[in-house]
Formats: C-alpha cells, sequence, structure tokens
C-alpha cells in the first residue's frame, strides 16, 4: 500500500472532528467511491476522532490515499495521540463498553464501518487506530 | 453554527442546516427545552435533511432531545435522515426504537396534528 498523498489534521476540537470527515469524504469523492461508502467512512472517523477529543484532548488525523496489489485504491486513515491509551483493548472493542459515558459504539462501531481496521495503543503512552476503506473496483 | 428553530402553531421546527460540532448539538438541545417551555409547544420536528453523518454523538443527542422533551410533554419528530446516513447508523449499532422518525418534514407534521405517536 503505498501513500500517494497525505493530509495531516490537527484534532484538538469538536470542530476538527468535522474537517477530518470532511476531508476524508472529499478524498473519497476524487476517488468516485460511492456514496453510501463515503458516509461509512466520514461516520468512522468521527467516531474515533471524537475518542481523541473526549480521551486523549489533542492528537492527529492523517489521511492519504493508498493503493494495493491489485492496483484498487481507498482512504487510509491513521488517528493518533499521546494520550492514556487503552487498559483492556478487548473490551473497548466490545459494543457498549465505555468509560467515558457515551454508548460505547465507537471504536466497534467504526470498525464495522471501513473495510480494514487496526489498533495499537499502550497505557500511559497514547493510541492509534488506522482505517482503510477501498474503492469497490480499480 | 446554532440550528434556527421556528414556532409553528403548537409545534416547533428546528432545522438544521449545515454539519454539526458536538457543541452545537448540546446548544440545540438546550434550545429546544427552553422553547417548549416558553411557547408550550405540543410537538417539535427536527429537520436532520442537511446532515451527511450521524455518528453515536448527534443520534444519542437526538435521541436524548426525544426523551426529555417527552417529559414536558411534547413528542419530538426526526425527520430527513438521508438513505446513506440511515445505512451507516445501522452499521454502526445505533438504535432508533424508541424515536419518532419521518420522512419528511411534511409527513413528520402529519404525525404531530394526527396526535397519534402512541408514546
Amino acid at each position: 500500500m503505498a501513500p500517494e498523498a497525505a493530509e495531516r489534521i490537527a484534532i484538538e476540537s469538536d470542530a476538527d472532528v468535522v474537517t477530518a470527515r470532511q476531508r476524508a469524504r472529499a478524498l473519497a469523492v476524487g476517488l468516485d467511491m460511492p456514496s453510501t461508502d463515503q458516509t461509512l467512512l466520514a461516520t468512522a472517523i468521527s467516531e474515533i476522532a471524537r475518542n481523541i477529543t473526549a480521551y486523549a484532548i489533542r492528537g492527529e488525523i492523517v489521511l492519504d490515499v493508498v493503493r494495493d496489489a491489485d492496483g484498487r485504491r481507498g482512504v487510509r486513515v491513521v488517528a493518533r495521540d499521546d494520550g492514556p491509551g487503552i487498559a483492556d483493548l478487548e473490551r473497548a472493542l466490545t459494543d457498549g463498553y465505555t468509560t467515558g459515558g457515551g454508548l460505547g459504539l465507537g471504536l466497534p462501531g467504526a470498525r464495522r464501518l471501513v473495510d480494514e481496521f487496526d489498533i495499537s495503543t499502550t497505557p500511559g503512552e497514547g493510541t492509534t487506530v488506522t482505517l482503510v476503506k477501498w474503492t469497490r473496483s480499480a | 453554527m446554532a440550528v434556527p428553530i421556528l414556532k409553528q402553531g403548537p409545534f416547533l421546527i428546528a432545522s438544521i442546516q449545515s454539519a454539526l460540532t458536538d457543541s452545537d448539538v448540546l446548544q440545540l438541545r438546550d434550545d429546544v427545552m427552553a422553547q417548549v417551555t416558553r411557547h408550550r409547544s405540543r410537538g417539535i420536528i427536527v429537520d436532520v435533511t442537511a446532515l451527511d453523518v450521524m455518528d453515536s454523538f448527534v443520534s444519542r443527542s437526538l435521541r436524548s432531545i426525544a426523551m426529555m422533551t417527552r417529559l414536558r410533554g411534547a413528542e419530538t419528530v426526526i425527520v430527513g435522515i438521508q438513505p446513506e446516513v440511515a445505512f451507516a447508523m445501522v452499521q454502526l449499532g445505533m438504535s432508533f426504537e424508541d424515536v419518532q422518525t419521518a420522512l419528511d418534514l411534511e409527513e413528520g407534521l402529519a404525525l404531530l396534528q394526527a396526535g397519534d405517536l402512541g408514546a
């Protein structure tokens, strides 16, 4: 997956959450991604970006266009923070589990909305979530 | 950006114009509650046609508005959820089971006027 263009968005406020999902949608539009998939991607970004503002206070989201071995393109989202990390990752990926007073749908929900989902976290050091939404054809 | 709330007879219509930040959504909740009290409204329509994303925070907040206004004797109907947004909400795991919805403003008003919300 070689990146073609990268865009970095600092996530420090709820307005940045909106900016991140709008930029990602613009990238997806550029790839002719179907509008339903654009919405799924934008919604997933909203969830992981809010986790940054809610738990880590600040972080960043990097967006880029990637290409797989078959030439299919997609939007990759890397959300990074150096917040408190997640102590119990397995539970954090379970529907309904929350330590923040929300619905506990953020991470498990975001995972269902995208094609690839990866998370790495170290308590006390931070969390990185990587998402990819592929276009349906090359 | 504040959401304009219009009074139409016994009903209030909150028409969302553009993407909302979390603070905008909380402001909307407070504004609706204040207006329901001020106008003794019997029903509220929240038009979300302009929203291209309804994530868990927005969904939960709209549901709260519906629950809170019901406790004040007013029913809330959410109208205009776009097809892609509906798809994403279901995938996300959001349930709107106990919230009234309608296709558009016209259907929402008809629902409130008929008073058969059964909640």
